[in-house]
């Protein structure tokens, strides 16, 4: 950063100044900008999706098949992504900056190849339970150990920390930290049992959101 | 033959620049970002603040210093489990400053919009 003033009391140019004081309101205005964008965090928007996650836990714990578990977990992620996009959009808004313009374009883009991979492991591993005639496992009840309950719950815990991680890396300080807590509750849920999955899953997308969301809302606003 | 005295150009007659007395604290670019981002995102974290304005320590740590001194911000201290940390907020008279910063610079422009006698 320059470490001198744009506007000095010389003048060689009646022009001068003049540009000097656009530039410095420019900079002004720039700093103030990546500011609101570097803290536009979503901490309402955290609570919700973390109060969802576990509605979604509760809900897919109930399921009988593979097939109703991975769909509520489908909803679940696109809800939780139309609640993180809003609420980010939506703060970014009342702040008056643009939402992907500079470091909020960084943050998507730090996210996106841990969910593109966590996409593409979920149809590996899917694919494998599901089999090339399209059948299915019916639990009867009792949940079992199959590829998908028992690998997928750990793995979306995993990919979404490391995602967090990596696009925490142009926000703020608590937001990488909660994705190091995201690897740590999916690499528990990896060694556990299969049946604990719904429990992760709750802990993980449920209670760390809300946990580090009521953060948020106390330490930078809504 | 005389020249056209009108097509020559004269220093004497460019009219002198409207450039007020700006806040010595604040007329730096490394306060100036300091002071701006916290008059946007509130409190912010040594950490945060070094991160959002591309500062090495050092220099963060010697301006929020003046900026301190100045009693434009304040400082806070403390343990974050074993892991010390520093936080710093806006105080009002800070944000007055920023403030009265602003409005000179517009003042500046303003000036230069106006037609001269």
């Amino acid at each position: 950063m320059q470490d001198r003033p744009a506007v000095r009391r010389s003048t060689t140019s009646s022009d001068a100044p003049t540009s000097a004081a656009h530039e410095h309101l420019r900079f002004i205005r720039e700093a103030m900008e990546r500011t609101a964008e570097f803290t536009a965090v979503p901490g309402w928007g955290g609570v919700i999706m973390g109060i969802t996650a576990i509605i979604a836990a509760f809900v897919a714990h109930q399921q009988p098949t593979v097939v109703g578990w991975m769909s509520v977990w489908a909803a679940e992620a696109l809800i939780g992504f139309a609640i993180g996009a809003g609420a980010t959009s939506f703060k970014a808004r009342k702040h008056g900056v643009p939402l992907l313009s500079g470091q909020g374009r960084k943050f998507l883009l730090g996210l996106l190849p841990a969910v593109l991979a966590g996409m593409a492991l979920t149809i590996a591993v899917y694919g494998y339970d599901v089999g090339p005639t399209g059948e299915y496992f019916v639990r009867q009840g009792v949940l079992d150990a199959k590829a998908s309950l028992r690998l997928l719950p750990g793995l979306w815990l995993m990919l979404y920390g490391a995602g967090i991680i990596a696009a925490g890396m142009f926000s703020i300080r608590l937001i990488p930290q909660m994705g190091s807590l995201f690897m740590l509750v999916g690499a528990l849920a990896l060694i556990a049992p299969a049946v604990w999955g719904n429990l992760f899953m709750g802990i993980g997308f449920g209670g760390l959101h809300i946990a580090f969301g009521a953060y948020i809302v106390q330490k930078y606003g809504g | 033959m005389a020249k056209d005295s009108s097509t020559i150009p004269s220093t004497a007659a460019r009219p002198t620049p409207f450039i007020p007395e700006f806040d010595p604290v604040l007329h730096q670019r490394v306060r100036l970002g300091i002071i701006s981002a916290l008059g946007a995102g509130g409190t912010m974290s040594f950490g945060d603040l070094k991160t959002v304005l591309e500062l090495t320590d050092g220099n963060l740590s010697v301006h929020a210093r003046k900026l301190e001194d100045a009693g434009y911000i304040s400082c806070r201290k403390f343990f974050d489990d074993r892991t010390p940390r520093t936080d710093y907020t806006l105080t009002s008279a800070g944000r007055a400053a920023l403030d009265n910063y602003l409005n000179q610079m517009e003042a500046v422009i303003e000036a230069s919009r106006t037609p001269q006698p």
